[in-house]
């Protein structure tokens, strides 16, 4: 293991943080709050830190998959953990942990929250929880890589280690340009957003960190009701780019480089729609009795099925009330989680659809012992070993789950809080069901359960690997 | 540049490695190999993509319509030449392909012009004509050659009874009195680019820079023999043995080939009725002394195994005194192999990727940057390079001496109009002229990149 090289990789990232730290103090200061030392004193302090240690490149560059993983793992951590510096030390959130708490909610895009009342937080506080999502949607590695590129290797080792679903690729040759591309297409549908809900009434404020909040897919919200209160155009409005966020990237990409036909040859994205269809339709004819006007109803089940199944966690009801049917749909598509290089958490669509496949193929195999027949996505077959790590990724994500739930359950709570808590924790949706719902939150849990929900949120962002090597001892040996 | 290599073997890997380092290229690899791709895509900065590089659909995913160039060096001729033709028609971009069979070797010419090709590469025959530069030449271990061959850079040893052993370099001029640079020493790990008062030592390799006329009168100077060989021994009957074979009758050496395959010393026979061919394992000691090792003036190994090629030439260094080259494809322990005393090393991969990395740097050269040619001496570590002098250069009109250069950079020689001149202090670089550089440091696109 080359430790010379983590730290200094190590030692950007954190200087890229405290970077962007500068954001809330500017908001402090505009609303003038006497909380704006804080952001700029860790501010200041990350960059020094984060310069001197990255100030002399390593003599030794070798990088290999391991490093990647290590590098991305401990970036998560550290993140996390600066991150919750400011909260903590202007004590609007007294307890260390439960900072690290909520700001690993951020990065990771969870948007599950310690918070009671979100409303008593100054505005900065709130617009750092919600800009943590943006700067967790995409990855802060890939931010990295768009500016300030490393040697060959390091590059593709660590967007590796980073990039959600199970194929990882580049759009173009180039790793800078790729990165470059991503946050581009990222930016700009923010902007989009941002620009669309300020013209439909919010105030720039509301506006800014709605739209950064959802295009990480992140949810954390700056009322108690989240989006409830607003008009219902907004609400379309935050549906729609959520979906839009849950998307693959390369779709925009192609969109792009019009080559439109390849658009509708991606499986994955067809697949992630019809589910959003099917899911509104059922949801609505279920619920729709209960409401008064049927559009509502629709707005409802719409905006529900939108943030779950993008995993970004904004509420505008609380389908904690719904009959069960529409609850268990939720809880699929809390499961499935959005498309593999989109900025939305979970186990990815094409995930799913190469595990059917190989069940399917499975299946053949016993009626046709000696045919032979390749996984297939998207026209073309699947390398066996992207088939056999989709398949081992479940189990592992099964025993992480279960483990979870199991410490978890030491603490008071029932068992759907519980089995939803770790869910929505693991594929950074935010919330559950019953005590964790969306009128719910997550401050009741004891230490135990809230440092196991860190752990899954990390895990579940980075998709597993990158944080469980890192409890992995021959990881950390010299040779 | 937008570049698609076909074919990720040893030629592909090399040309990706080269080439990554300028970080002016989007590169785009093909090959049929899953595992291949996954691996090179790991390691370096490029796009990878699995399918047959001949095939319409698997190019044009690779963006063949926005390219500038495609190399095709898969293991087959006739893949590379229809991924060529593709490529040609529906990128209309340029093209390089590896074509190695003999039969085709008559026809490049023709295949080229017909097939709309820019450049043809033959690795065994790039090699070839390598190794009857070294025989032509033999006291020099390596040797490049700049400005269509009037520049030659050439590698040689400093051995304990030379004259230069613990000179300066200013003592060592004054001495030989010839038009020669020396350029870089090699002195164990460590690599300089020597000034006036530079202590030579016996076991330095030295690069010097000399017009080819000089380089001989040069080597005379200092007692070094300057004559081609006589004759020559090869051992391994394939591809490169014929070509070489071939341009070494032509230069009047004899040339005796020894292979263990009684049909390919057959063919053999056929092709190169002037040569001798002798059925024999030449692993066998008493084969080769048989034959005349001992009073050979060069030896050459280019058997298909490398290990048998090491071993050959440790041998055949005990038993002559005569020239000993080493083909080595495959194996790379750089640094051990070096440490061997197997005379010159023979890197036929690397050959064609130099060859082909150049052609690319020239094209570059319409695009913006405007390198020449680029030779790496030194196993990669130093970087020749040759550059064209524009009008609005802020070299020219100025002394050498009076130029702020950078550390570690010298300006081996100036070619004005196919004169070569030698630089000294005093020298002036017009425009018009090209110049070339000897670095240390990577990454050069343009003349002005030297001024501090």
């Amino acid at each position: 293991m080359n430790i010379a090289v983590i730290i200094y990789t190590l030692g950007r990232v954190i200087a890229l943080e405290a970077a962007f730290m500068a954001l809330p103090g500017i908001v402090a200061l505009i609303y003038r709050e006497n909380v704006w030392w804080a952001y700029f004193l860790v501010a200041l302090l990350g960059m020094l830190l984060g310069l001197l240690v990255s100030i002399k490149k390593p003599k030794n560059m070798q990088f290999f998959a391991k490093e990647g993983f290590a590098t991305v793992g401990l970036s998560w951590f550290l993140m996390s953990l600066v991150g919750a510096l400011p909260l903590f030390i202007s004590r609007e959130i007294p307890n260390y942990i439960d900072a690290v708490f909520e700001m690993s909610s951020g990065f990771t895009t969870t948007g599950a929250t310690i918070l009671t009342s979100v409303e008593d937080m100054s505005h900065a506080a709130n617009f750092w929880r919600c800009f943590s999502h943006w700067i967790g949607g995409m990855g802060i590695i890939v931010f990295l890589l768009a500016v300030l590129p490393m040697a060959g290797s390091v590059n593709m080792h660590l967007l590796r280690a980073e990039s959600p679903g199970p194929v990882v690729g580049k759009l173009v040759p180039k790793m800078k340009d790729s990165s470059q591309i991503l946050y581009l297409i990222y930016f700009a549908l923010t902007l989009i957003q941002f620009v669309s809900l300020w013209i439909m009434g919010m105030n720039p404020y509301e506006a800014i960190c709605t739209a950064v909040a959802t295009a990480g897919t992140g949810g954390f919200g700056i009322y108690n009701d989240s989006i409830a209160s607003f008009s219902t155009p907004i609400k379309w409005n935050v549906t729609i780019f959520m979906i839009l966020f849950g998307i693959n990237f390369n779709v925009y990409f192609l969109l792009l480089a019009r080559k439109f036909k390849a658009i509708f040859k991606i499986e994955e994205v067809r697949a992630y729609l019809g589910m959003i269809l099917l899911s509104v339709i059922i949801i609505t004819l279920s619920i729709f009795r209960t409401y008064a006007k049927f559009g509502d109803a629709l707005t409802d089940a719409a905006f529900q099925v939108g943030s779950i199944i993008t995993t970004t966690g904004f509420a505008t009801c609380d389908f904690n009330e719904w009959p069960s049917l529409p609850k268990t749909i939720l809880i699929i598509l809390m499961l499935t989680g959005a498309c593999a290089g989109s900025t939305g958490g979970g186990l990815k669509f094409s995930r799913i659809l190469i595990g059917m496949k190989a069940v399917k193929q499975e299946v053949n195999s016993f009626i046709h012992p000696r045919s032979i027949k390749a996984v297939e996505m998207d026209d073309r077959a699947l390398d066996k070993n992207v088939v056999k790590s989709v398949c081992v990724y479940f189990v592992l994500f099964a025993l992480i789950y279960f483990g979870s739930v199991f410490i978890v359950s030491i603490d008071k709570y029932d068992m759907v809080t519980n089995f939803t808590s770790v869910l929505a924790t693991m594929n950074n949706i935010g919330p559950g069901l019953n005590a964790v719902g969306p009128s719910g939150n997550f401050a009741g849990f004891n230490y135990l359960s809230k440092i196991v929900f860190i752990f899954d949120m990390l895990a579940g962002r980075l998709e597993l690997y990158p944080i469980l090597l890192l409890f992995a001892p021959p990881m950390w040996k010299k040779h | 540049m937008k570049i698609i290599i076909v074919g990720c073997g040893k030629i592909g890997l090399s040309i990706v490695k080269q080439l990554i380092i300028e970080k002016k290229h989007d590169i785009t690899v093909i090959d049929k190999n899953q595992d291949v791709i996954n691996d090179i895509t790991n390691n370096f900065d490029v796009m990878g993509l699995v399918g047959n590089g001949a095939s319409y659909s698997v190019q044009r995913e690779a963006q063949v319509e926005k390219t500038d160039l495609l190399i095709a060096v898969t293991g087959s001729d006739e893949i590379n030449l229809l991924c060529c033709l593709f490529a040609r028609k529906a990128g209309n971009c340029n093209t390089i392909a590896r074509v190695r069979d003999p039969l085709y070797s008559k026809e490049i010419q023709y295949i080229k012009d017909e097939l709309g090709l820019s450049m043809i590469i033959n690795p065994e025959y790039a090699a070839a004509v390598e190794i009857s530069r070294l025989l032509r030449f033999p006291s020099a271990d390596k040797i490049d050659t700049f400005a269509k061959g009037r520049v030659e850079l050439l590698n040689i040893v400093i051995t304990e009874d030379s004259p230069f052993a613990d000179k300066t370099l200013i003592e060592v001029s004054k001495r030989v009195l010839s038009d020669i640079l020396i350029c870089t020493v090699e002195r164990g790990e460590d690599i300089f680019i020597p000034n006036g008062p530079f202590i030579l030592r016996a076991g330095d390799k030295i690069t010097i820079v000399a017009s080819a006329v000089n380089s001989r009168e040069f080597f005379t100077k200092i007692g070094f023999d300057t004559h081609q060989v006589k004759d020559t021994m090869i051992v391994g009957g394939g591809r490169m043995t014929y070509y070489l074979a071939e341009i070494l009758l032509k230069m009047g050496i004899r040339v005796k080939v020894v292979d263990s395959d009684r049909e390919r010393c057959e063919s053999l026979s056929e092709m190169l009725p002037k040569a001798t061919i002798i059925n024999g394992d030449a692993t066998n000691q008493e084969v080769l002394i048989e034959e005349g090792i001992e009073g050979c003036d060069s030896f050459v190994s280019l058997t298909g195994i490398d290990e048998t090629n090491i071993f050959l030439s440790l041998f055949a260094k005990t038993k002559t005194q005569g020239k000993v080259v080493t083909k080595i494809d495959r194996i790379s322990f750089d640094d051990i192999i070096s440490t061997f005393n197997l005379g010159s090393l023979i890197y036929p991969d690397k050959i064609a990727a130099d060859y082909i990395v150049s052609y690319v740097r020239a094209m570059q050269n319409t695009i913006g940057s405007n390198v020449e040619t680029m030779i790496k001496l030194n196993s990669g570590r130093v970087e020749a390079l040759e550059f064209k002098i524009t009008s609005n250069s802020p070299i020219i009109g100025r002394p050498l001496m009076e130029l702020n250069l950078k550390r570690d950079i010298l300006i081996g020689c100036i070619n004005r109009k196919g004169t070569i001149i030698i630089p000294k202090g005093q020298s002036v670089v017009e425009a018009g002229d090209t110049v070339i550089v000897v670095t240390t440091r990577s990454g050069l696109s343009d003349i002005k990149d030297i001024l501090e």
